[in-house]
């Protein structure tokens, strides 16, 4: 008897959270981010995902007139989530590369990035010099992956879970020079305290790196988003939330 | 499902095995090592001596693995005095960063192993060594260390084997252990299920490897208990 009702009552349970599953699944559109690569998106004080990435999100959906919900997720964990459906969109700085589209499908730009070193202040800096020194990057990051292409075996190549690690260890002395997006190093020399001592090294390259947001293969949720970055791109909205963390124009 | 990744890229999966294995081998030799004096001080009565034992296993067992890896290598290198120290070739090592925590982690837990196996040792036994005369250290090396051996391997088995899993976490501190390879080649070819599914398929390899030793080594060293006494009727 104990054990019917015990069955009936897991088989409830259960059953409630299947419903509840496939309804959050059926409405809701849930935007995952990163949490780790300031300014683009990073996590506030209260525990709320905030920065340009969640911004422009926030405002795709207004257009869209969708119910959204962002949330947060390691980065080398966003596209295989993406894959099992734990969520509908990723909208974390992510560049359109020919490796990610063979998986998922990406909407048109919503800015532009570009790859540089950053090292030591002071210290020469040629690319060729590269030889023999110890690099980092963030895994599964298009920095990481031009390390790998080019530097495989002619320097040490360490690659770590998040952003916030490669500066750490930078500061540590563990790195002679980090290979990163532009904008949020431009970031981190701003406002982390360290821009006396470190800065960036030879030029910006790889700057026709589009930055979109990811979305399962064939999901028709792409042209609704497309619809919608063209809507904010002409209204003023896009322009509003770039002044608010770059003095210039990132699209 | 495209399982030809596997096949390409199993030689990087096998690079990242060796160091899994270099990583294991060398914590556990060296938690073994650590282990018994910390085992023997903390079964002291005198509290001075059993006091330290006892507060190194509090901490090492009470805190997760993750949390004293970070402290060693991104914790500890936030200081000045660390960096500029003699230790900073090796504290800036990934590698013995690694080592470093999981010998503290393992040495903690191995102690704790080494103690229940020596008090668990029948009373009687200490007291017949006593008896006969034997000084205390004559009756740890003849009599209870022996006999502990044999008690403790089962529990020491297991910990190793939950070292070798515990080592994936070394992928943290950009160590390209298994788990690390693995991800380092996910990152490419976003195929995470049939990669993380080979390198689950060789730690089960690793710990069947583990676990047959083990049964080895206790068959031999618990030889004196004979065959199984209790023999099962066939017709059950």
């Amino acid at each position: 008897m104990k054990l019917k009702k015990l069955a009936l009552g897991s088989a409830l349970v259960l059953g409630a959270a299947l419903t509840s599953v496939s309804g959050i699944a059926a409405d809701k559109v849930r935007l995952a981010t990163e949490g780790a690569w300031a300014p683009f998106n990073f996590i506030d004080s209260a525990g709320k995902p905030q920065g340009f990435d969640v911004d422009v999100a926030w405002a795709l959906c207004a257009k869209m007139k969708a119910d959204c919900e962002v949330v947060t997720q390691d980065w080398d964990g966003l596209i295989p989530g993406l894959k099992v459906r734990k969520f509908d969109a990723i909208i974390a700085s992510m560049s359109i590369t020919e490796e990610r589209l063979k998986v998922v499908d990406f909407t048109n730009k919503y800015y532009s990035g570009g790859l540089r070193f950053l090292g030591l202040k002071g210290e020469a800096f040629n690319i060729a010099d590269l030889k023999g020194k110890v690099i980092g990057a963030q895994r599964a990051t298009l920095g990481a992956q031009y390390l790998e292409d080019n530097f495989a075996d002619l320097a040490t190549l360490k690659f770590y879970d998040n952003q916030d690690n490669v500066y750490l260890d930078l500061v540590a002395g563990r790195l002679d020079v980090v290979l990163s997006d532009e904008l949020p190093t431009f970031d981190w020399l701003k406002t982390s305290g360290n821009g006396d001592k470190f800065e960036f090294k030879g030029d910006a390259f790889l700057k026709e790196d589009n930055i979109a947001i990811a979305v399962r293969k064939g999901d028709k949720l792409k042209d609704k988003l497309n619809k919608a970055l063209d809507e904010i791109l002409a209204d003023g909205t896009y322009q509003k939330i770039n002044a608010k963390y770059f003095p210039f124009s990132i699209y | 499902m495209d399982f030809s990744v596997i096949v390409e890229y199993f030689p990087r999966l096998m690079q990242g095995t060796w160091v899994s294995l270099q990583l294991i081998f060398l914590s556990v030799v060296l938690g073994g090592i650590f282990a018994l004096p910390i085992a023997l001080a903390r079964i002291s009565k005198n509290p001075l001596i059993s006091g330290l034992p006892f507060a190194y296993i509090f901490f090492f067992r009470g805190t997760p693995l993750l949390v004293q890896i970070f402290l060693v290598y991104y914790g500890a290198s936030q200081f000045e005095v660390v960096r500029e120290s003699f230790l900073w070739p090796i504290l800036r090592e990934p590698f013995w960063c690694a080592i470093i925590a999981f010998t503290l982690n393992t040495s903690a837990y191995t102690a704790e192993i080494f103690r229940g196996a020596i008090q668990a040792i029948p009373v009687g036994e200490v007291e017949a060594c006593k008896v006969v005369g034997m000084t205390k250290v004559q009756m740890y090396r003849r009599i209870l260390l022996p006999r502990a051996f044999g008690i403790v391997l089962p529990a020491y088995g297991n910990e190793i084997i939950l070292m070798l899993k515990g080592s994936a976490l070394a992928s943290t501190i950009t160590i390209l252990d298994l788990t690390g390879m693995a991800r380092t080649i996910i990152a490419r070819t976003y195929t995470p299920i049939e990669i993380f599914l080979a390198a689950g398929a060789i730690y089960l390899v690793i710990s069947m490897v583990v676990i047959a030793i083990f049964k080895q080594v206790e068959k031999r060293q618990n030889r004196y208990l004979g065959p199984n006494p209790v023999k099962l009727p066939d017709d059950v």
